[in-house]
């Protein structure tokens, strides 16, 4: 006979019971979109550092990444605005500093996003869409005043790499001090959203390279799909020559968010009896086969493969590893918000 | 300094409800929600099984997570006998309160807000008891001061075996349940 101990709780609260669902889609995308806008923000940066002597060639990385994060933080901020059950009271965030608060940290953090990220892309604007700058001749003004400032632009580059780092483990900390779910309270978390959003803002970038670079043997159907794309961002010789950088770069953080995600399993499973379980929702529970197929197979593995197969000239290159890594990057969210609301202490006393 | 505790005996309480029924009448809780709730937990290896009845709520912690993660203030400790509270206006329904919460002592409230148990403080500040207390047909739950080591509160913890819920996440609660 197995000794039990069985918890009937007579209460039935909205989003609290059977298992906690308070954070749906929203938290996720927002997650996704914030790791995603960090990469952004610190491979801009390093870019920015990088050609410093070579300003007037850089494109892709300086200044289209800028402008998608930007578009991405705003959509970031518009679903976790969703989010919020008490909106009038959103503006609440910005009278207080709590310095306890990860979500307090955040906000002010986001605030930062925003100049790092314009000052970035307002660097090279003109060059990247002439049509804006002949149009808003200010632009030109502005890109000048920047570039003839070599310590200025160090300095913007300096600040995306800071404040996109600080954002990137935010995401990941948002979820890590909330020890009253197992599967969250991991330090871990930080690092293994900052990798995850560097990977996932290297696909992107590689991505946009692959769709803007000619190729004749592309299928038709796919230039029909993203010549608005193609037709704003062309690649130059100095993009071309990063493509297979960035898909190097990819494969390290693809391998280091690898290892982070085995290291916190491994956290997890030699912890209390809560973190257990907890990693048994992964490992063996109702999140194992979606974990190990769409995050590990499809998110991490596969890419990997594709991506060494391309750089070592094996296969043609194409848009399909950066899909997956941003696909794998939006599944490691998903999965382990919702796996997380459902991991509690109470579990272990079964 | 006052801290104001409650203590549950469980082998006096019956599971009758009639403190949930107090704490929706007395503050307005809405239909659908509660503040408080009864829990039955039942452990041990038949024939020789326990059957342990309680009435939950917010713990009112020492280590209030709650408090440490919401982003305004919203969630703070009161003056007086470390009450944890919520300022409805200040609140922006982020939910990282209920996810940092290991009792899932909180809710959102259909106006938006987090809400909880309050200790009924608005009674306590003119001598009352909580609700909860003041209309338990068995006198299972007691509330006071542990400060005051004359309070039936400290008494009943000096002399009876009590034990906390899910001490183990450091919450340091601050609600006793009598063995």
């Amino acid at each position: 006979m197995i000794a039990l101990t069985e918890l009937t709780v007579l209460r039935h609260n909205p989003l609290v019971d059977p298992t906690l669902h308070v954070w749906q889609w929203q938290i996720p995308i927002y997650l996704f979109l914030g790791g995603l806008v960090a990469g952004l923000m610190i491979i801009a940066g390093v870019r920015l550092i990088a050609i410093r002597p070579k300003q007037r060639e850089a494109l892709v990385c300086c200044t289209i990444g800028p402008l998608v994060g930007l578009a991405f933080l705003s959509l970031g901020m518009l679903v976790l605005f969703l989010d919020l059950s008490h909106k009038l009271f959103v503006w609440r965030l910005y009278t207080t500093f709590q310095v306890t608060s990860p979500m307090s940290w955040g906000s002010w953090i986001l605030l930062l996003v925003y100049p790092a990220l314009l000052g970035n892309a307002l660097a090279h604007l003109p060059e990247a869409i002439p049509a804006l700058a002949n149009r808003f001749p200010v632009l030109v003004t502005w890109s000048d005043f920047i570039l003839e400032r070599e310590r200025l632009v160090l300095a913007i580059g300096i600040a995306n790499v800071l404040v996109g780092i600080a954002l990137g483990i935010y995401t990941g900390i948002l979820l890590g001090t909330l020890g009253a779910r197992p599967l969250w309270n991991s330090a871990l978390l930080g690092p293994l959203f900052l990798f995850s959003g560097l990977s996932n803002a290297a696909a992107v970038l590689h991505g946009i390279l692959v769709v803007t670079t000619p190729d004749e043997e592309r299928p038709a159907f796919a230039d029909f799909l993203l010549s608005s794309l193609a037709r704003l961002v062309k690649a130059r010789p100095l993009d071309k020559k990063v493509a297979p950088v960035l898909a190097g770069a990819d494969n390290s953080f693809l391998t280091i968010e690898l290892c982070l995600l085995c290291l916190f399993l491994i956290g997890q499973s030699s912890s209390t009896g809560a973190h257990q379980q907890a990693a048994g929702l992964l490992l063996t529970g109702s999140y194992a086969a979606a974990f190990f197929v769409f995050v590990i197979g499809l998110g991490i593995l596969l890419p990997l493969v594709l991506q060494t197969l391309e750089l070592n000239k094996r296969i043609q290159r194409t848009l399909a590893p950066a899909m997956l890594v941003v696909f794998g990057g939006l599944a490691l969210r998903f999965i382990l918000v919702f796996a997380g609301q459902e991991s509690h202490w109470f579990q272990a006393l079964n | 300094m006052s801290r104001y505790v409650m203590v549950i005996d469980t082998r006096r309480c019956v599971g009758c409800h009639d403190c949930v029924v107090a704490c929706k009448t007395e503050n307005g809780v809405p239909e659908g929600y509660s503040r408080d709730w009864i829990v039955e937990e039942a452990h041990g290896k038949y024939p020789t099984v326990q059957l342990e009845l309680r009435s939950d709520r917010c713990n009112h912690c020492d280590n209030p997570p709650c408090v440490s993660c919401c982003p305004t203030g919203a969630s703070h400790v009161h003056e007086r006998g470390g009450v944890v509270l919520v300022t409805h206006d200040k609140c922006i329904g982020c939910k990282a309160c209920l996810a940092a919460c290991p009792y899932d002592a909180r809710f959102i409230h259909p106006d938006g807000y987090a809400d909880k148990c309050t200790f009924c403080i608005h009674r306590v500040e003119v001598g009352l008891d909580p609700a909860c207390v003041s209309v338990c047909p068995t006198h299972c739950m007691h509330f006071g001061d542990i400060g005051d080591p004359q309070s039936e509160v400290s008494q009943l913890l000096n002399s009876r075996p009590h034990h906390t819920l899910i001490p183990e996440a450091g919450t340091k609660p601050c609600i006793f349940y009598l063995t």
